[in-house]
């Protein structure tokens, strides 16, 4: 039970803090003319296609006492960033970027342009016309971003392993406890879990299908769909 | 409504470039006044009509010009003002509506209030939903209101915040004419009070006619007659326009002499000896003009008449006879070739057939001098 309140600790610090940076995010690569943003887009979607080993590694390396995170960390808190739970969010949040990201974008291209030019010629700021248009209009893509970073916090595996090992009530998230209880061959414990998972993770994503089934769709092509 | 009347006037010259590398540019380059009251942009789609609203509207900055509503500088490139659209008091209606769809009539209307008071929001939104008679859709989302009543509510919504200029961009194609009437009905009673320049984009001559005031009509990103609807409608300028406006006929000529007194002036036809006479223009002596004349206003006569009023007439054969539906389009030779329209009836009183010798009689004010 304790990998399992850990597990949602984590996902939950995760979806709040991608609530927050994926959202001005996904507003500037909805909205931005710059030419570059495709850039942008190609890394905010690598967790899709980077195996969870290849971004765990390279997080791992920032985070250790030689990189450059790890060590500003070392200065700042006196203790070191990998192998704590701050340092499995931190990781959480790169890996699950594109799973809050691309709904919001998908939602808020979807936004007809000429409300916003409506907004803004009946006297709106950018800032006013996003809270009383935009998101009002991207609810559904908003509550997408939300549940999948949830659930897919949730069953992560790869990445909490190479940057937070296995510690009990630390960085010892379900996934791994599944997997630690199949390495010790207690096979009923782990279906208990596993099952709970299975559970879970089916009626999260019932929950995203059944809000918008059009968001939902585009958030499984690696690249934001253009709504036009 | 609340208040200041204001008389004032609308300026704008402006340059824009757009060019997609590889694509053809597109080049807008006009000089606009709009008067209080409704000034109708006409052009076909692509002239750039939508183009200059965004212009006006700050949604599109033009490479170089300058945008003056009443007092106040809207943009100068010289000076380096642009206003942003927030701040220009100009009022925008577009053929969408663009009506926020998460929100109810009346909170569409108000959006643009919120730095008012409660009392006096309330106040203004049900004055202007009493002026647009739209008050029965107060609570309504735009998905529960017809085409009509959304383009009400979006005339409200903009008109509401008392802007110092309007622009709309068809906002009533699509509509049927009653409809249409009772709408711009409203709107001028609106503005009787108001007195703000509107400016009004529409691609269809229908609506050119029905709301019969100033016309500009834009071309390929450039203005290429102003004035009343008959008098850009009919008389165009510029050969494309005259074509849209249903021209068949277009001559080249040289000037040889003006009758200002008669106003009228003598031209000679090209590729011709014939002369014929035309309204006076803006032209001079040995100019080359270009004639437009409708295949419908030319009268065939199988004898040279006389005792006639019309001044010009003109010998030739017919070329070929081509009946469709109940037109005879014959194709004359007399000269310079022309279209004529004549019914099948006259055809066989005239017993009309190719080769046949003929005498084209041409009215001086059917004759329309186009710039070219």
């Amino acid at each position: 039970m304790e990998a399992l309140l850990l597990s949602i600790r984590l996902a939950l610090c995760v979806s709040a803090i991608l609530f927050v940076i994926g959202m001005p995010l996904a507003y500037w690569i909805a909205f931005s003319s710059w030419r570059g943003k495709f850039l942008m887009e190609s890394v905010i979607a690598l967790p899709l296609v980077l195996p969870p080993t290849v971004l765990g590694f390279y997080v791992l390396v920032a985070m250790g006492p030689h990189g450059p995170l790890g060590k500003l960390w070392q200065k700042t808190f006196g203790h070191g960033l990998a192998f704590t739970f701050t340092g499995v969010v931190l990781a959480s949040v790169l890996y699950s970027l594109p799973f809050a990201v691309q709904p919001l974008i998908a939602s808020f291209e979807s936004v007809d342009r000429k409300l916003l030019a409506a907004s803004f010629i009946l006297g709106a700021g950018r800032f006013s016309t996003f809270f009383r248009v935009v998101l009002p209009l991207s609810k559904a893509g908003v509550i997408t971003a939300l549940v999948l970073s949830f659930a897919h916090t949730l069953g992560e595996f790869g990445v909490v392993l190479m940057v937070g090992g296995n510690l009990p009530g630390v960085t010892r998230t379900v996934s791994i406890d599944i997997y630690d209880r199949v390495q010790s061959l207690e096979y009923a414990e782990a279906n208990r879990m596993a099952l709970l998972l299975l559970a879970f993770s089916f009626v999260v994503l019932s929950i995203v299908y059944g809000v918008n089934r059009k968001i939902a769709r585009r958030v499984w092509s690696p690249w934001p769909a253009k709504s036009s | 409504m609340a208040g200041e009347v204001l008389v004032e006037m609308l300026t704008a010259s402006l340059r824009l470039e757009r060019g997609d590398a590889g694509r053809q540019s597109f080049l807008l380059e006009v000089s606009l006044h709009a008067l209080p009251g409704i000034t109708i942009l006409f052009g076909p789609s692509g002239a750039g009509k939508s183009t200059l609203l965004d212009c006006i509207a700050g949604l599109t900055k033009p490479d170089w010009g300058r945008i003056v509503s009443g007092e106040e500088v809207l943009f100068d490139s010289d000076r380096g003002v642009n206003l942003p659209p927030q701040n220009r008091r100009i009022g925008y209606v577009f053929q969408s509506s663009a009506l926020f769809p998460h929100l109810s009539v009346e909170k569409n209307i108000a959006y643009g209030l919120t730095h008012f008071p409660q009392e006096q929001q309330s106040e203004r939104v049900t004055e202007i939903l009493q002026a647009f008679r739209i008050e029965d859709l107060r609570t309504r989302k735009p998905e529960e209101v017809s085409g009509g009543e959304k383009q009400r509510t979006a005339l409200a919504r903009s008109l509401v915040t008392l802007p110092h200029v309007l622009l709309l961009d068809e906002p009533l194609t699509g509509l049927d004419a009653e409809l249409k009437d009772s709408i711009v009905e409203d709107l001028r009673a609106w503005n009787s009070a108001q007195k703000i320049p509107i400016l009004y984009v529409t691609h269809s001559r229908d609506e050119v006619d029905a709301l019969g005031e100033r016309v500009v009509a834009l071309e390929r990103g450039r203005i290429i007659s102003e004035g009343t609807p008959g008098e850009v409608l009919n008389a165009p300028r510029r050969r494309r326009l005259a074509q849209a406006a249903g021209f068949e006929n277009f001559l080249n000529a040289i000037v040889l002499d003006l009758r200002e007194a008669d106003g009228v002036m003598r031209v000679r036809l090209a590729q011709s000896s014939s002369e014929i006479e035309i309204p006076l223009g803006y032209a001079s002596p040995g100019d080359h003009v270009r004639i437009a004349i409708r295949a419908g206003d030319i009268l065939l006569a199988t004898e040279r008449p006389r005792g006639l009023s019309a001044r010009n007439v003109l010998e030739g054969k017919i070329l070929s006879l081509e009946q469709r539906g109940a037109m005879v389009i014959a194709r004359v030779d007399c000269g310079v070739a022309l279209n004529v329209h004549v019914t099948p009836g006259a055809t066989r009183a005239l017993e009309l057939g190719v080769g046949k010798p003929i005498s084209i009689v041409l009215k001086t004010h059917s004759c329309h001098l186009v710039d070219d």
